[in-house]
């Protein structure tokens, strides 16, 4: 049946509905990954979001059991230009159709999605909503105008409560604002201890743990909005070593004395280029955030910019100067995307090994 | 890194003459390398011996060479010119192997010459099949299990290992000659010995054979600080076992899930950083359907067929880039001169879905086995570009020029099943409407893949198109299906027959409901950065991109894909005209769909629409930009058979009218024109029986050149010598009736002149004459050229140019034309007039540095001839003798008859220059691929029509120091004339036949002129193919081989006894 997705702008697009039959309205963003869109729409990060994927075919591989980073997809829509019906690849297992119909999330396809691509680059990401194309356009635009969207999306999407993933090696503790299982995956492939705690939980809990690093996960929506974690954050700074990705990276910086901003129309997608400012090399990376850390602000901090973005210098990387702790933007971890930054988990390890030695020197 | 500052000159090797498996690529990639090099301050000395190349033009390098790419050659080139650097990767296979041969000699040490980009010893281990199995094996990166062998008990062995099928690649051969794959003993035993035969070193590479597996490629590039990324990865529709340059192609892969997709694009960066590759590389993997298992099948260290499909299909210029990073550059420093914002090392984002088809020469070689296998058959390739894929592959489907608008074959009906399936399991040029016919007689999904292995996406994609013809077939001219149809690609013909209706109605239909497409960029980015790339596409959504500008415009048609008859040389005069539309201050627009091409590279024109060269999808171009007018001369055959259906449309062609260009086209109207002007023509009527073609034969004499009226380009033409022979083609050539009328000229015996032009109107430029080496019969294309004429009057000189100034004028040509006379008994005749752009243009272009194409577009735009600089009549004449000889690639088409004809058949052409004839025909044989032997033994077996003319050249050849074998008639002849001979035994005789004295390669050169008839089974056609399957010339023309002659007596001394003593006293008696 038709639907019709309307933007903030009074844009109005009709389509073809997919997925679950429901109303939804959120923000639309769009990521321009040619692959992965099992991985990017059981990305927790995209919770509370409209996606828009730039690749007009999507779902021609289908669905298959290994490739979610999430157990319960957080995002609000897809939109595309084409739904494959018909999907062809060795591990599929079911279409995305009848994925987001057993996960309630509705799609709509057949729109003009470079268009509405263009008008995000144009005017930012803005409010959207899908509905029925029966509903009148211009009602449903009052109530998109009136709806304003929420801002706890971390606490929807964290885990409630800790949980372990045991392993032989290093012992860490992964703070989960909206983890990729590919964080855990890593860490786990490198034999680490994981203990996933909820992102509220406080840094007394998480001393009791006595981990030999924490890793500050991806997550949702604007580092802002979560204020506690940045003060758990802050006063284990300097005793545990520690390593964020993406939101983990922006709350770092912010306990640090930094500041974050929203971003027109933010990073998403596997294709974006970043300078490592020690070796000068340039990696490709996958990304998605929609803030990012402001480099001015960290004029007073403690904070030295690792990696930066080519095309637009926004930060992409961030050390501590007197602390084992080190963050970057984008997502070594991919799963979609390139996966070129995976070493950075490694030196993550190398990280705790360090501090671990000197532990047992002055010891 | 900032780019090199001690290297100040830069010499790049070109990829020589086109042939199957190097085509208009590397015209691209040399042309964008040049003129990036300059664009860094570079010096740039270019060598290539193709001379209608744009590469060549002396503005693209500061000095151009056409000269042979041998070691003799280029190395004067180096030693003259000191360069202090050498770029080899761009010039295909031709220029790395140039570049190899170079460096073996010592000559770029002595010279001090530096080899940049990618060096030599990564090539050699890419390129060395041994070496590279090594290197992967050290990376544990798997390849198939292969082991040399050298007898077919090895091979055995090696089965028994592997099981079949195998693959079997014989070393060292002319693109895998007698290769191919093996799937029972019989074909092993079959293929292994003949291979074995091929090999000089009698020895195959066998390899266990991974087909029916994902072909999947990835075009990388890295720089010297080793920042490397993918530009793009494509995915063969054609499994593994299918030539990639002859496999239907799409980008970005389809069927790969991001996990496969990484694994991949991990494993081409770790190669090409192992290889420590500086520049573009492409890597070919083959991928299991079923599993993450995954082999490499071969890595080329440069840029490529598939690069240059790459650039076109992303926007990302590789080879431009490429050059850069030869000279020091990285990817982080270097613009992505697509959006101008942001930077080079970063990885294409497409928002569109590209389809690939090749183009083969199965139109022009009936005879030739037409299906596929790992050996390349393809000329050229079309790409089109949609937002489905079903939109992207119809697009292609109706870009190939092959009257095919649709998934379907002409003649359907009277197939069987059993043969469809046949086509479908054995792969073939045609497969894609087979498997269209398939479906649409219920095959299923399923089955049809059991018998190809295609990927189930792609079939169930193709069976929605089929399935929805029914959906319309039902329903005529309902708007939202015919919108739905639109976006899944349907061309208006289709729709029309569907609708039983015309393609105009639906055209008019589709206006009417605006139901018209809109056009989007090509931005490598996904939109996700502003860009102004005029780059476009077409496409049936809501928001149109192309903004049409104030300034008035003039749209140039291009010439779709490269194919015999039609080549590079199109692609030429195409970007000339475009840049002459800019100098005259229009906004020049072009419309290809060749993504080899120059042309279609978006900085050339203002703008670029990459659509199919259909009136459908021009018009739609037309109506959005309302230009002046459309340009129709300079895009080939392609361009001008559009101009009616324009014109039709109320379109304006700039140049010669469409009345005028039908006047040269039509043979009533243009004999009409003939005998108003007073020019003569060869005898000929036009009969529509064969007992009328026998009379008019009778009427005018034998011989006759015959030929069909409806097919172009010479195809199916014949010269028959006595009435049966005319019976014979009558019955089974053609099919004659009123409907189809057959041509029947006298075939006049003599000199063929080929003559360009230039006319305003007013002015007639004839820039040269040029005179053909083999007379005519041998088409125009496929003969020696030689500028200036060297057998010509004064007198017949200024009549050919009278001639055509008056055709010019008579045919209100305005523009180019191009005219093939031949001298026969000193009367100058008129064989064709072609209101066109030719083959010859750049060729003559260059040699007088007359910008042709230049001054014909502008002359067309208004400005006079006289305005531009010019007055009528013949350009004087240059110094030195120029030479055009042709190059063929019939190694790569088995049972392709060879012998010159009336038909063309050579795949491209080299130029030679120098100041004698010799001279230039040693250098142009040279670079045409011939080998010159001072002495050997030559093999005649010639018809008895040129019997006492080959005595002539026979006793030349024992003059310098040549052997003579010769088959039995030939020799009686010979040694009736006394010239000592060795008869060899003809086919079928026991003992050493002369089959075997070719694959022995006891013979260096062979001649061999045609005997009557032409079906293949004839002895005269396994001589033929057996010296090509051994490298050994044949010549069917003994006008080329005196030429031959001539060249060797220029380098050797002939050995003349003195005369004997009885001749001496009688001159003393009297
Ligand atoms: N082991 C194999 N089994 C089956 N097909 C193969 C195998 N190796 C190569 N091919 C097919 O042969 C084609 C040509 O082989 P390739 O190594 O690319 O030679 P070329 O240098 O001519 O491109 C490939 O595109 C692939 O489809
Ligand atoms: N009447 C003729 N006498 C001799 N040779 C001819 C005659 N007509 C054509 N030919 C030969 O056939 C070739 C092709 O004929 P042409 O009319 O030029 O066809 P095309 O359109 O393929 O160029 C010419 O180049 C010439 O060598
Ligand atoms: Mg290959
Ligand atoms: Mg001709």
């Amino acid at each position: 049946m038709k639907r019709q997705l309307i933007l903030d702008d009074g844009t109005v697009f009709i389509g073809e509905g997919f997925g679950a039959n429901e109303e939804t309205v959120g923000e639309v963003v769009f990521n321009t990954s040619m692959t992965g869109y099992q991985e990017i729409l059981s990305d927790p990060s995209y919770c509370g979001q409209l996606v828009t994927l730039t690749y007009p075919l999507v779902g021609n591989y289908g669905i298959n059991r290994d490739d979610f980073e999430s157990i319960t997809p957080a995002i609000k829509a897809f939109i595309v230009r084409e739904v494959a019906d018909f999907a062809s690849n060795w591990r599929n297992e079911s279409t995305l159709d009848e994925l987001l119909k057993v996960k309630g999330i509705p799609g709509i396809s057949g729109i003009d999605t470079r268009k509405l691509t263009r008008i995000i680059r144009q005017h930012g990401a803005m409010k959207g909503i899908i509905c029925s194309a029966e509903m009148d356009s211009a009602a449903m635009l009052e109530t998109l105008h009136e709806t304003s969207l929420r801002r706890d999306q971390v606490d929807q999407v964290s885990t409630k409560t800790a949980y372990a993933s045991p392993g032989r090696g290093f012992r860490v503790v992964l703070m989960d604002f909206g983890m990729k299982h590919g964080i855990l995956r890593e860490l786990n492939k490198r034999n680490c201890d994981v203990i996933v705690v909820p992102y509220d939980t406080s840094a007394e809990e998480i001393r009791r743990l006595q981990p030999d690093g924490i890793m500050l996960s991806n997550g949702p929506g604007d580092p802002k909005d979560v204020p506690q974690a940045i003060e758990t954050i802050r006063t284990l700074i300097g005793e545990i070593p520690l390593f964020g990705i993406c939101l983990g990276h922006q709350l770092f910086a912010l306990a640090c004395g930094g500041d974050s901003f929203k971003m027109k129309f933010g990073h998403r997608g596997g294709n974006h280029p970043v300078k490592d400012m020690q070796t000068g090399k340039v990696a490709l990376t996958s990304q998605n955030h929609g803030y990012a850390v402001d480099e001015s602000s960290l004029a007073g901090t403690r904070l030295k910019v690792t990696h930066i973005a080519i095309n637009d210098d926004t930060v992409e990387g961030l050390k501590h100067l007197d602390y084992p702790a080190f963050t970057v933007q984008y997502h070594p971890e991919a799963s979609p995307g390139p996966e070129d930054s995976n070493y950075l988990f490694d030196d993550f390890l190398k990280l705790m090994e360090d501090e671990k030695r000197k532990e047992l020197q002055h010891a | 890194m900032p780019k090199r500052t001690d290297i100040k000159s830069i010499l790049v090797i070109g990829s020589g003459p086109i042939i199957i498996g190097q085509a208009a690529e590397f015209d691209y990639a040399g042309t964008q390398a040049c003129i990036a090099l300059k664009e860094e301050g570079y010096r740039v000395i270019l060598v290539n011996s193709n001379p209608a190349t744009i590469m060549t033009d002396a503005e693209m390098a500061d000095k151009v060479y056409i000269e042979p790419l041998t070691l003799e050659f280029v190395s004067r080139i180096i030693r003259k010119e000191r360069p202090d650097a050498l770029l080899p990767t761009l010039g295909g296979q031709t220029g790395l192997n140039m570049a190899v041969e170079l460096s073996n000699s010592g000559v770029l040490e002595e010279c001090g010459v530096e080899i940049l980009g990618t060096k030599l010893s990564a090539i050699e281990k890419a390129e060395d099949r041994d070496l590279f199995r090594n290197l992967m094996n050290e990376l544990n990166e798997p390849v198939p299990e292969s082991e040399i062998i050298r007898n077919v008990e090895e091979a055995f062995h090696f089965v028994d290992g592997v099981g079949f099928p195998v693959i079997v690649r014989p070393a060292y051969t002319l693109g895998g000659t007698g290769g191919g794959i093996c799937h029972n003993e019989e074909e092993l035993i079959e293929i292994v010995t003949s291979g074995l035969k091929y090999s000089p070193v009698t020895q195959c590479l066998l390899e266990k054979s991974i087909a029916g597996f994902k072909e999947i490629e990835y075009e990388v590039m890295r720089d010297a600080a080793d920042n490397a990324i993918v530009v793009c990865n494509m995915e063969n529709i054609d499994p593994v076992g299918i030539h990639t340059g002859d496999s239907i192609v799409v980008a970005p892969s389809q069927t790969l899930s991001d996990r496969e997709y990484q694994m991949l694009r991990n494993t081409s960066l770790k190669i090409i950083r192992e290889l420590g590759i500086e520049g573009g590389c492409n890597v070919q993997l083959a991928l299991d359907p079923d599993s993450f298992q995954y082999y490499i099948i071969e890595v080329n260290p440069r840029v490529s067929r598939s690069s240059a499909l790459a650039s076109k299909a992303t926007g990302y210029p590789i080879a431009k880039l490429a050059a850069k990073i030869a000279v020091g550059l990285t990817l982080d420093e270097m613009m992505n001169p697509v959006t101008g914002k942001t930077y080079a090392a970063f990885e294409p984002a497409l928002d569109y879905v590209v389809t690939k088809i090749p183009r083969w020469p199965f139109d022009k070689f009936e005879a030739a086995k037409r299906n596929l296998g790992t050996q390349m058959k393809a000329t050229g390739e079309v790409m089109a570009i949609g937002r489905t894929f079903e939109e992207s592959l119809l697009k292609a489907i109706r870009s190939l020029e092959s009257n095919t608008y649709h998934m379907e074959l002409s003649d359907a009906e009277q197939m069987t099943d059993q043969w469809i399936e046949k086509r479908i399991r054995k792969a073939g040029d045609e497969r894609l409407f087979y498997v269209g016919e398939a479906l649409r007689r219920g095959v299923t999904i399923e089955t049809i893949h059991d018998w190809s292995k295609i990927d189930l996406f792609f079939l169930y994609k193709m069976n929605r198109i089929i399935e929805f013809e029914n959906e319309l077939r039902d329903d005529s001219f309902n708007v939202d299906l015919g919108q739905k149809a639109k976006r899944m690609g349907f061309s208006d013909i289709t729709l029309a027959r569907l609708w039983g209706s015309t393609e105009f109605e639906v055209y008019q239909w589709r206006k009417e409901n605006r139901l018209i497409p809109v056009y989007k960029m090509v931005d490598t980015c996904a939109a996700e950065f502003e860009s102004e790339t005029p780059y476009f596409y077409g496409t049936y959504e809501d928001e149109n991109e192309s903004k049409v500008t104030e300034r008035e415009s003039v749209i140039v048609l291009g010439s779709g894909p490269i194919r015999i008859g039609q080549g590079v040389e199109f692609d030429y005069a195409t970007v000339h005209s475009v840049w002459a539309i800019k100098e005259a201050g229009y906004e020049a627009i072009i419309v290809n769909n060749n993504p080899e091409t120059v042309s279609t590279d978006f900085s050339i024109s203002d703008k670029l629409y990459f659509e199919p060269l259909t009136v459908e999808d021009v018009m739609h171009i037309i109506d959005l930009e309302k230009p002046k007018g459309v340009v129709v001369q300079f895009g080939g055959q392609t361009a001008i058979n559009l101009a009616e259906e324009l014109v039709k449309r109320g379109v304006s062609i700039l140049g010669t009218s469409l009345e005028d260009l039908d006047r040269a086209e039509n043979r009533d109207k243009f004999e009409h024109t003939l005998n108003e002007l007073g020019i003569p023509q060869p005898k000929g009527k036009t009969a529509v029986s064969v007992e009328g073609a026998l009379e008019i034969a009778e009427s005018i004499g034998y011989p006759v050149l015959v030929r069909p009226s409806y097919v172009l380009g010479g195809r199916a033409m014949e010269i028959v010598y006595r009435k049966e022979e005319l019976l014979h083609y009558m019955e089974n050539a053609v099919k004659v009736n009123p409907q189809h009328p057959v041509l029947i000229d006298r075939y006049l015996i003599g000199k063929e002149i080929e003559v360009d032009a230039i006319s305003d109107g007013v002015d007639v430029v004839v820039p040269g004459i040029m005179e053909h080496i083999e007379r005519a019969g041998v088409h125009s294309g496929d003969s020696i050229a030689v500028y200036p004429p060297q057998q010509l009057t004064e007198e017949q000189k200024e009549t050919l140019v009278d001639y055509t100034t008056r055709l010019a004028k008579g045919l209100n040509i305005i523009g180019l034309l191009n005219i093939q006379y031949v001298i026969s008994k000193g009367e100058i005749y008129v064989l064709e007039v072609n209101p066109r752009s030719s083959r010859t243009v750049p060729f003559i272009s260059k040699i007088t540095n007359v910008p042709m194409a230049n001054m014909a577009t502008k002359s067309i735009l208004g400005i006079s001839l006289k305005e531009q600089g010019y007055e009528s009549g013949l350009i004087p004449e240059k110094q030195g003798v120029y030479v055009k000889v042709p190059v063929f690639s019939f190694a790569k088409l088995r049972r392709v008859d060879i012998t010159l004809g009336p038909e063309m058949k050579s795949t491209g052409e080299v130029m030679g220059k120098d100041l004698t004839l010799e001279k230039a025909l040693y250098k142009g044989m040279v670079a045409a691929g011939m080998e010159m032997k001072e002495h050997g033994s030559v093999l005649m077996t010639v018809a008895d029509k040129d019997k006492d003319e080959a005595v002539l050249l026979a006793k030349r050849f024992v003059n310098i120091g040549y052997q003579i074998l010769a088959t039995k008639g030939t020799a009686e002849q010979l040694m009736r004339e006394g010239i000592a001979v060795r008869e060899v035994d003809k086919i079928g005789s026991e003992g050493p036949t002369l089959l075997d004295i070719i694959q022995s390669g006891e013979t260096q050169l062979v001649i061999n002129t045609l005997t009557k008839g032409k079906q293949p089974a004839r002895d005269g056609f396994r001589i033929r193919r057996e010296s090509v399957e051994n490298g050994v010339p044949c010549l069917t023309s003994l006008d080329t081989a005196e030429a031959l002659l001539r060249v060797i007596e220029s380098m050797t001394f002939s050995a003349e006894a003195l005369p004997a003593q009885p001749a001496k006293r009688k001159a003393v008696r009297q």
